[in-house]
C-alpha cells in the first residue's frame, strides 16, 4: 500500500519531535536531576544536617551533675532540663556565651500544676489565685526537687476548685471530712492513700432524710423520693442546688 | 535463610500486606536478637534495621504545650496559629452527649485557660496530634513529583528541592498534619525530628513531655520503649478504617477522637 | 509570611465554626482550581459533540463541526494554565514530566493532556483543515502564505484520493478521541473521587459526574458560540442543526442530573459518620452555590426551558431565546458545580467537627481577576483561530474567500 504524501508529513515531523523529546529526557537532562534515589538521599542529607536545638537531658548532666542526682530522685525525675530551661544547644557548645532561662515567676509552674479538669486524676494540680498568693513558687518549691515544704493544711491547697464550687452551695459552711474520711497520709502522698467517698443513700438520709436530728437541711422521705437512684446521680454534692 | 533475606523478605511482607507491618517488624527482632543491629548514630547504621514509632498515653497528658512549643523551635516551625506540625486538643463531652475540641495549643489566652470542674461534664481529656507516619501513607501515594516518600526506617519525608507545590498532599491526609511552609512555599510537616533521631537523640516533643505521655521508639527493636508501651497497653490508631496503618499509637483513646 | 497573609488567616480564624484541625485554616485549592476541571470540562464536552458527526455520522450537527473542534482546541490550549499558576513552585513544573510519580493521579496530568492535546486534538484538525490551508496558503497575501504553508507542512495534494484519505484519517482519530476525552476529564474526577480522606470527594461516581457535566457544559458552549457567531455574521441560525443538539443537551442534562441525584441520595441514604458535617455543610456554606445556582438555577430551570422550546411548538425566534438563556444558566450551572465540588470539599474539616471559610481575593495570582482572566482567555485564543481557519470548508479555487 502506498503511504499517502500527508502522512509521510506527519511522520516526519512527528519522529524529530519525538526524538527531540527523548533525547532531551535520556541524554542532555543529567541523571542525576531525574533519579529518584539520589533525590532522597539527598533529602535525608539535608535533614540530617539541620541543626539540634534541644541537646538532651543526658548532655545537661554532664555538667550539672548535682541537679541531675537531686532531680533524677525527686518527683521531677522524668522532667527534661530544656522543658523548664528551654533548648540549650548553643550553651551546651559554648556555655560561657550562651546561658538558658531559668524560670523563677509565678506564670511558669502553673502551666503545668494548674487546676483543669481536663487533666488526669491525681496530677498535682493547685489553683494558682488560692495557692499562697503573691509567692514565687520558687520560693517554697525548689523546681529540682519539688516536694511541698510542709504538709498543706487546708484540703483546699490542692482542692481549691471544689473548695470555690462549695463556698457558694448552700454545703458551704461543711468541712470536707464531714463526708469524706481523709489518711493522714493523703496530704503527703496523694495517691497512696485516698480519701473515702460516701458509698449510699443513707449517708446522706443521715442529714436529709425524715427521721434525722438535724433541724435545718430540708428533708425528703428516703424510702420514695428518687428511688433508685443514688443521691449524687441527680444532686452534685459540692452544689447540691444545682440540679 | 540469613539475616539480611529475612529482613528483605519482611519488607516485601511489609510492601504488600502493610496490616502486618508492626507484627513483621516484632518478628524479625525474635530472629535477629543474636546480633542487635547497630543504633542511631553509628557509622553503621542501616535505615533497614530500624522502623520508628510513637506511643502516646492519653491519661498522661497533661496538656502543658511543651511538645508543641519544643516542636516549633527545634524545627522553625512559622510561630504563628496556622501552622503546627504538633498541637494538643480538648475534649470536652457533656453528660447530653454534646462533644466540644479546641485546639489549646493556639496562642490566645483563651485558647490556653484551664478547664473549671463543670458538674455537665461526663470526661475530659486531652489528645496530642501529630502526623502519624503512616506504613500506606496517602500523602507519598498522590505526590504528583515523588518529593515526598518513606524512608526505608519508617519516617516520611518532604523534598523541599523537589516539592512543586501543587497541595494535593495536603489534601489527602487525613489528619490535618501537613501544611505550606509559608516560607519555602512547599508542603512541610512532622518528620519525627528526624535530624535528631539519626543522632541517638529523641524527637524534641517526646524529650520534653514531663509526664512521658509519649514515648518514641524503633519498632524493630525488642528493647525500645515503644515496644513495651505496646505491650503493656490496649492501643489503637486514628482512622483505622481509612486502612493508613499509621504508626502513632494512642492507648487509652476515646472513641469520640477524630 | 507576609502581614496580610497574616492578617487573612486570622480573619478566617475567626469565622470558623466548630472544630477544625490548627493546619486546615488555609484553603489550598482556590478558585484557579474551580476554573481547571471547568475549562477541561468544555475541552471535553466539545470534542464529544464534534465527534458526533463523525462517528455516529448525525449530518444535523455539521455546521457546528468544526467550531465544536477549534473551541476543544482554544480551551485545551488555556486548560493547564490555572493549574499551573497556582503552585507553590510553578518553575518546577517540569517536574510531573520528568519524574513523575506512578501511583499519583496528578502526575498523570502530563501524559494524559500531551496525549490530548497532540495525539488528538492537533491531529484532527490538520486532517480537516489540511485541503483548506493548502487552499489558503495558494490565495492568501505573502506573510500569511508562510504561515499556511508551514502549517500544512507543505503537503500540497488536495487530490480526492488524498481528502479521503483525511475523512478516514479523521474518523479514526475521532473512534479513538471519544475515549481519550473521557479519560481527560474522567481523570481530572479521579484526582477529587480518589481522595480518600475527604468524604465529599471520595466517590466513584465523581469521575462519571465529571464527564457527564463535562458533556453538558461543552455542548452548552458550542451552542452558545454558534448562536453568537451567527449573529455576529448576520447569518440564519441553522434551526435543524439548533433543535439536534439541545436535544442532545437536554438528555446529557437529564444524565447527569440522575447521576448527581443517585450520589446525593446515596450519601444520605448510608448515612455514614460525615453525613451530619456534610448537612451542615451545605445548609451552612453551600446554600446559594449548590441548592441554588447549581441545582435549580443550573439544571431545572433550563431542563423546564427544553421541555417548553421542544413541546410547546414554538417560534423559532421563541424557541432561539429560550435556547439561548438554558444554555446560559447551564453554564452558570456547571461553574458552580465545580465550584461546589472543589471549594465545597475544603470547607469542613476532616475531622468532621467544623466548618471553614474560603474568602476569595480579588487581586493576587489566585484571585478573581485572574479566575477572570483565565475564563476570558480562550475565547481571545478562539477569536484568533476563527480568523486563521474557516469554520465553513472553503469554496473550490474558483470562488473568493469570504
Amino acid at each position: 500500500m502506498k503511504i499517502p504524501e500527508q502522512v509521510k508529513r506527519l511522520l516526519v515531523v512527528n519522529a524529530v519531535l519525538v526524538g527531540t523529546a527523548l533525547a532531551i529526557r535520556f541524554y542532555v537532562i543529567p541523571k542525576d536531576l531525574v533519579s529518584t534515589e539520589v533525590h532522597r538521599s539527598t533529602t535525608v542529607e539535608r535533614e540530617l544536617a539541620k541543626p539540634v536545638k534541644f541537646a538532651g537531658s543526658e548532655t545537661c548532666v554532664v555538667c550539672h551533675e548535682d541537679e541531675g542526682t537531686t532531680k533524677g530522685k525527686s518527683f521531677h525525675r522524668s522532667l527534661s532540663c530544656e522543658g523548664c530551661h528551654g533548648p540549650a544547644s548553643g550553651h551546651a557548645a559554648d556555655p560561657g556565651a550562651i546561658k538558658p532561662p531559668a524560670p523563677r515567676d509565678r506564670k511558669f509552674c502553673p502551666v503545668c500544676h494548674a487546676y483543669d479538669a481536663s487533666r488526669p486524676t491525681g496530677f498535682p494540680q493547685i489553683n494558682p489565685t488560692a495557692h499562697n498568693p503573691l509567692k514565687a513558687c520558687i520560693e517554697c518549691h525548689n523546681p529540682h526537687d519539688p516536694s511541698p515544704p510542709e504538709t498543706p493544711r487546708a484540703c483546699s491547697a490542692c482542692h481549691a476548685q471544689i473548695e470555690r464550687t462549695k463556698a457558694v452551695s448552700s454545703h458551704a459552711l461543711l468541712d470536707c471530712t464531714t463526708c469524706h474520711v481523709t489518711p493522714e497520709l493523703h496530704k503527703t502522698s496523694p495517691r497512696t492513700a485516698l480519701p473515702s467517698k460516701p458509698q449510699s443513700r443513707e449517708f446522706c438520709a443521715t442529714c436529709h432524710g425524715n427521721d434525722s436530728k438535724q433541724k435545718d437541711p430540708p428533708k425528703v422521705d428516703i424510702t420514695t423520693h428518687g428511688t433508685p437512684y443514688l443521691c449524687w446521680q441527680c444532686h452534685y454534692p459540692h452544689l447540691p442546688e444545682g440540679r | 535463610m540469613n539475616k539480611r533475606e529475612f529482613l528483605k523478605s519482611m519488607q516485601g511482607l511489609i510492601l504488600f500486606f502493610p496490616a502486618a507491618g508492626v507484627l513483621g517488624a516484632l518478628g524479625v527482632d525474635v530472629q535477629a536478637q543474636e546480633a542487635a543491629p547497630a543504633p542511631p548514630g553509628t557509622p553503621d547504621y542501616n535505615p533497614q534495621d530500624h522502623l520508628y514509632g510513637m506511643g502516646i498515653e492519653i491519661d498522661k497528658c497533661i496538656g502543658c504545650n511543651r511538645c508543641v512549643e519544643a516542636c516549633k523551635a527545634e524545627n522553625d516551625v512559622p510561630q504563628d496559629d496556622f501552622h503546627y506540625r504538633t498541637w494538643v486538643e480538648r475534649y470536652v463531652i457533656k453528660k447530653d452527649g454534646e462533644v466540644t475540641v479546641t485546639n489549646i495549643s493556639r496562642h490566645s489566652e483563651a485558647a490556653r485557660e484551664a478547664l473549671p470542674e463543670d458538674a455537665d461534664v461526663l470526661r475530659t481529656f486531652f489528645v496530642p496530634k501529630l502526623c502519624n507516619q503512616c506504613v500506606n501513607p496517602p500523602c507519598v501515594q498522590v505526590c504528583p513529583v515523588g518529593a515526598t516518600f518513606s524512608t526505608e526506617d519508617g519516617v516520611v519525608l518532604v523534598d523541599a528541592n523537589r516539592c512543586i507545590g501543587c497541595s494535593y498532599c495536603i489534601q489527602a491526609c487525613p489528619y490535618g498534619a501537613r501544611y505550606m511552609n509559608p516560607k519555602t512555599h512547599t508542603a512541610d510537616k512532622c518528620t519525627f525530628c528526624y535530624h535528631r533521631v539519626r543522632q541517638g537523640l529523641l524527637p524534641a516533643c517526646v524529650e520534653v513531655c514531663p509526664t512521658q505521655a509519649r514515648v518514641f521508639g524503633d519498632l524493630r527493636s525488642k528493647a525500645s520503649r515503644l515496644v513495651r508501651f505496646a505491650r503493656m497497653n490496649k492501643i489503637h490508631v486514628l482512622k483505622p478504617a481509612l486502612n493508613t496503618e499509621p504508626k502513632v499509637y494512642y492507648a487509652q483513646l476515646d472513641g469520640e477522637v477524630r | 509570611m507576609t502581614p496580610e497573609a497574616t492578617a487573612h488567616l486570622s480573619e478566617l480564624l475567626a469565622q470558623v465554626t466548630g472544630f477544625i484541625y490548627p493546619n486546615e485554616i488555609e484553603i489550598h485549592w482556590s478558585i484557579l482550581i474551580v476554573v481547571y476541571p471547568y475549562i477541561t470540562g468544555l475541552v471535553a464536552g466539545a470534542f464529544i459533540l464534534a465527534s458526533l458527526e463523525n462517528v455516529f455520522n448525525v449530518e444535523e450537527v455539521r455546521p457546528t463541526y468544526r467550531l465544536a473542534l477549534l473551541t476543544a482546541f482554544s480551551f485545551m490550549m488555556v486548560a493547564p494554565l490555572p493549574l499551573l499558576l497556582h503552585l507553590g513552585h510553578p518553575e518546577r513544573f517540569y517536574e510531573i514530566l520528568l519524574a513523575p510519580n506512578l501511583t499519583s493521579a496528578m502526575a498523570m496530568f502530563g501524559f494524559v493532556y500531551g496525549w490530548y492535546l497532540v495525539g488528538v486534538l492537533l491531529l484532527e484538525v490538520w486532517f480537516e483543515y489540511r485541503r483548506d490551508l493548502i487552499l489558503l496558503s495558494r490565495r492568501a497575501p505573502v506573510p500569511m502564505r508562510w504561515f499556511y504553508r508551514a502549517a500544512s507542512l507543505f503537503s500540497t495534494d488536495i487530490s480526492a484520493a488524498a481528502l479521503a484519505f483525511d475523512q478516514k484519517a479523521i474518523r479514526i482519530i475521532t473512534i479513538v478521541g471519544i475515549p481519550s476525552a473521557f479519560l481527560l476529564h474522567g481523570y481530572v474526577g479521579f484526582i477529587f473521587g480518589s481522595v480518600k480522606a475527604n468524604p465529599w470527594w471520595s466517590s466513584v461516581l465523581i469521575p462519571i459526574v465529571f464527564l457527564m457535566s463535562a458533556i453538558v457544559s461543552g455542548i452548552a458552549l458550542v451552542i452558545f458560540l454558534y448562536m453568537i457567531l451567527a449573529a455576529l455574521r448576520k447569518e440564519q441560525v441553522d434551526m435543524k442543526c439548533l433543535d439536534t443538539i439541545t436535544s442532545y443537551l437536554f438528555y446529557a442534562v437529564i444524565v447527569d442530573f440522575t447521576l448527581e441525584a443517585l450520589d446525593f441520595t446515596h450519601r444520605l441514604y448510608e448515612s455514614e459518620e460525615s453525613v451530619r458535617i456534610l448537612g451542615s455543610l451545605i445548609r451552612q456554606k453551600l446554600f446559594l452555590s449548590l441548592i441554588v445556582l447549581q441545582i435549580l438555577l443550573g439544571m431545572l430551570v433550563p431542563l423546564g426551558l427544553l421541555i417548553v422550546a421542544k413541546w410547546q411548538k414554538l417560534s423559532e425566534d421563541g424557541r432561539k431565546l429560550l435556547y439561548f438563556t438554558a444554555v446560559i444558566l447551564i453554564q452558570v450551572g456547571i461553574f458552580s458545580t465545580r465550584w461546589n465540588i472543589v471549594i465545597g470539599g475544603q470547607l469542613f474539616s476532616k475531622s468532621f467537627r467544623g466548618l471553614m471559610e474560603y474568602k476569595m481575593a480579588i487581586m493576587g495570582l489566585e484571585g478573581f481577576l485572574t479566575a477572570l482572566l483565565l475564563l476570558v482567555l480562550p475565547f481571545v485564543v478562539l477569536a484568533v483561530l476563527i480568523k486563521l481557519l474557516p469554520t465553513k470548508p472553503l469554496m473550490d479555487e474558483a470562488h473568493t474567500p469570504a
